[in-house]
């Protein structure tokens, strides 16, 4: 099973959102974390948003934030 | 201080004082699957020093899952009309007369899906034939599967089940250290496990056996500054329950937990080798009784078993690396693999073949 | 399996060649004259993706085993097996992306077939394309010229066209920018040969199986170690986060516009600032050497921590169809 990964949510519809990491989009649920806003960072586990995190704790914790150049990238490279 | 460099130094300062009141060397288990991977993956071994031995444990969902559960999957594939909906590291585990992928190859329905509730999206666009869902994982999944129950009830996915096979870290813990024969001087606990129970779920180990309980996450920096922090612990006599991975909280996920207690009822459960644990698996709840598997269709009653000479028991216990089992790597690899350590993505078996030299292991191991 | 399947029924059924002999080109003479000639067969699924499609893949691909044939490709042929049901509209926009691939690689289509057979699922398409080249002066590759102390260069990032085209398939959530890194890398190879002829010992476009399986390929060949350090591994956001969500390895993800020289040690900043001139080698750079030989060669990588771990031939679930 996959590792978990934190991204930053877009957009929140209902039970579900869609989540950006640099650019890459996943639609995810988001039952688990319901305090979770657009902006916020949620940690995602094989499709479920399982916690909120802040973008500092997701920087720190996470190396893959590290080597990514640009966090802030809400559309693809052109 | 989550630099790399200054990570490693903690550990080279800690070591001689833990090291003096362990005796003449420290053994640390690893839970997690993801852990035991990212350690091999990472090379993180040849940075420790010698005789620091990090072993496996129990923590990879289809190593730990019980024969007959993957027989009776097997089964369920081969029926006429049933879809297996499947996480993708099971697809490739051996059961008695071959493994799912097998089955697939022979004409049988087995769908890989990334989330539960793939699952029962599957079921409602493949309605009437059956879709089974094979619910493994630990408490970081349970959730999710909780979820596609609610969601199936709601939708009134008639067609869609759930072959419950989670089961719960700390009995499995518990049940570890009751046995004698295993050194386990500290855990480094997993990490997403955690996020949902809470660091402080750990407190009854550290209580009954004085053990350190340390969650850290997955990439290198925090897998070494979890063990620094136990090595701290050790150094100085105060095992605790604690956490380097700061998206895990005191208490865990509070809805995550609540769904789970809404949806699953603990019973005891078979574990590959460690026998059956009372109060460690998740069965449906009565409430959901309608969508479980084991109640809709007639299982086999197989019996379960250890391929000849596979020692996935041993490994998955502490009791041995994967290169002490004799068919490690001949015959047992991953493209033919014994038993479901060399064939999981995150067996340890299959992590060592994968990523160490073959003659040593070169896992800097001072036995 | 297809590596014993090769090895135990087909070679020994038509007779001849060495299994260990075998690459993705080979040569052949008649009188004064040679000719490079290598053939491909591409069952992708889906038929498009982001970033290319199985037509722009057959043409692309012949190209490239041509080209690290230390060939100029001249001409392809092209057999199409479609299944009945496929759309026109479909199959048009496949083919004319094969034809823009073959007009910027500068070789022609020259014959071809068309069969259509009864489908099998979801309507598909099977391409075959041979290949013809002529061999370029200077070049002299292949797996005897490697020797220890020799650099590897790659000329970019991994995993861009495995990605993207798992993303695309259905059932998976991910929507990601990726695209495949599909293209020609014949102008690389040419560089690099005139620039450095003989200098150039071996040359792969790592495909299905990733830079691992050329790795372990070139290691096994030569019968020596092979030694590359994941820091010098060019990464791209998008193929880490998506490989990262997936749970693959980048090293174990196919590519189709990659190359791997294999170059005299001297010779690899050379080649790094040869490549560095083109687009098609967007982050050129020495990866690694080749090692002393071995009765047991391994590939091994040198961490990220500064650890190390073996590199074996991926398997299984690593590897979806992909081309």
């Amino acid at each position: 099973m996959c590792l978990a990964i934190p991204a930053r949510i877009e957009s929140i519809e209902g039970e579900r959102a869609t989540v950006n990491l640099a650019g890459t989009k996943a639609d995810v649920v988001v039952t688990l974390t319901p305090e979770a806003g657009v902006g916020d960072w949620v940690l995602i586990h094989a499709g479920y948003a399982i916690t909120i995190v802040t973008e500092e704790d997701a920087r720190e914790t996470f190396a893959l934030l590290r080597q990514i150049a640009d966090l802030d990238a809400d559309d693809p490279p052109a | 201080m989550t630099h790399l460099p200054d990570i490693l130094g903690r550990i080279d300062t800690l070591w001689p004082r833990a090291l003096a009141r362990a005796g003449e060397r420290v053994q640390l288990m690893e839970i997690c699957g993801t852990h035991t991977v990212a350690v091999s993956r990472g090379g993180l071994r040849d940075l420790l020093p010698g005789p620091l031995r990090l072993v496996s444990g129990p923590g990879c969902p289809v190593c730990v899952t019980d024969q007959t559960y993957v027989d009776q999957a097997i089964h369920l594939a081969g029926e006429r009309d049933v879809i297996v909906a499947t996480y993708g590291d099971m697809v490739r585990v051996p059961g008695r007369e071959g493994s799912l992928e097998q089955a697939r190859s022979a004409g049988a329905a087995v769908e890989v899906i990334y989330a539960a509730h793939e699952a029962v999206e599957l079921a409602r666009r493949k309605a009437p034939r059956q879709v089974v869902f094979l619910a493994i994982g630990f408490e970081t999944t349970a959730p999710a599967t909780a979820l596609a129950l609610r969601q199936a009830r709601a939708g009134r996915v008639s067609n869609f089940s759930v072959f419950s096979a989670h089961k719960l870290v700390l009995p499995a813990m518990h049940a570890l250290l009751d046995q004698e024969d295993v050194r386990i001087d500290g855990f480094l606990c997993p990490g997403h496990v955690s996020v949902i129970i809470g660091y402080r779920a750990y407190e009854p180990i550290v209580r009954k056996h004085l053990r350190p309980c340390v969650v850290a996450g997955f990439d290198d920096e925090q897998i070494l500054a979890g063990i620094a922090e136990i090595l701290r612990q050790l150094a100085e006599a105060a095992p605790a329950a604690a956490s380097v991975y700061p998206v895990v909280k005191a208490d865990g996920n509070p809805q995550a937990r609540q769904v789970i207690e809404e949806t699953f009822r603990v019973a005891d459960a078979p574990w590959r080798a460690l026998g059956v644990i009372p109060s460690s698996g998740l069965d449906l709840a009565e409430e959901y009784a309608e969508f479980d598997t084991a109640r809709r269709f007639e299982l086999p009653q197989v019996e379960s078993y250890e391929p000849p000479g596979c020692r996935c028991g041993d490994v998955i216990c502490g009791r041995c690396l994967p290169r002490d089992c004799p068919l490690f790597a001949n015959p047992c690899t991953p493209r033919d693999p014994v038993g479901p350590c060399m064939v999981s993505s995150e067996g340890a078996c299959a992590a060592h073949y994968k990523y160490h030299r073959p003659e040593t292991g070169k896992t800097n191991d001072a036995t | 399996m297809t590596a014993e399947l090769i090895a135990e029924v087909i070679l020994p059924a038509i007779g001849g060649q060495d299994a260990t002999a075998l690459t993705d080109a080979a040569e052949v003479a008649w009188g004064a004259d040679r000719v490079v000639f290598t053939t491909d067969s591409y069952v992708v699924q889906p038929l498009e993706f982001a970033g290319g499609d199985i037509g722009k893949l057959a043409v692309c691909g012949t190209v490239n085993d041509l080209a690290v044939a230390a060939a100029r490709p001249v001409a392809l042929s092209m057999s199409l097996v479609l299944e009945e049901g496929l759309e026109i509209e479909l199959l048009r926009r496949v083919l004319v992306s094969a034809g823009e691939a073959a007009r910027r690689a500068g070789v022609t289509i020259v014959t071809g077939d068309t069969k259509v057979i009864d489908r099998r699922g979801e309507p598909g398409m099977t391409i075959n394309t041979a290949g013809i080249g002529a061999p370029l002066p200077g070049g002299e590759v292949g797996f005897r010229h490697v020797g220890a102390g020799d650099a590897l260069v790659l000329t970019g990032p991994l995993g861009l066209h495995g990605l993207a085209v798992m993303c695309r398939r259905k059932g998976l959530s991910i929507a990601s920018s990726l695209e495949s890194d599909c293209q020609a890398i014949h102008e690389l190879t040419a560089a690099l040969l005139e620039a450095l002829g003989p200098r150039v010992h071996w040359m792969r476009d790592p495909t299905r199986g990733g830079l691992a399986a050329t790795l372990v390929d070139l290691a096994q060949a030569t019968g020596r170690n092979v030694e590359v350090r994941q820091r010098a591994i060019p990464t791209d956001p998008a193929a880490t986060v998506a490989a990262e969500m997936l749970g693959l390895d980048l090293l174990n993800v196919a590519n189709e516009g990659r190359l791997v020289a294999v170059v005299e040690a001297a010779a690899a900043e050379q080649a790094v600032n040869i490549l560095a001139a083109h687009e098609a080698a967007p982050a050129p750079v020495i990866i690694g050497n080749v090692g002393e030989a071995t009765d047991m060669p391994l590939v091994e990588m040198v961490t990220a921590a500064g650890g190390r771990r073996i590199v074996q031939m991926p398997y299984g679930e690593d590897l979806p169809r992909i081309c």
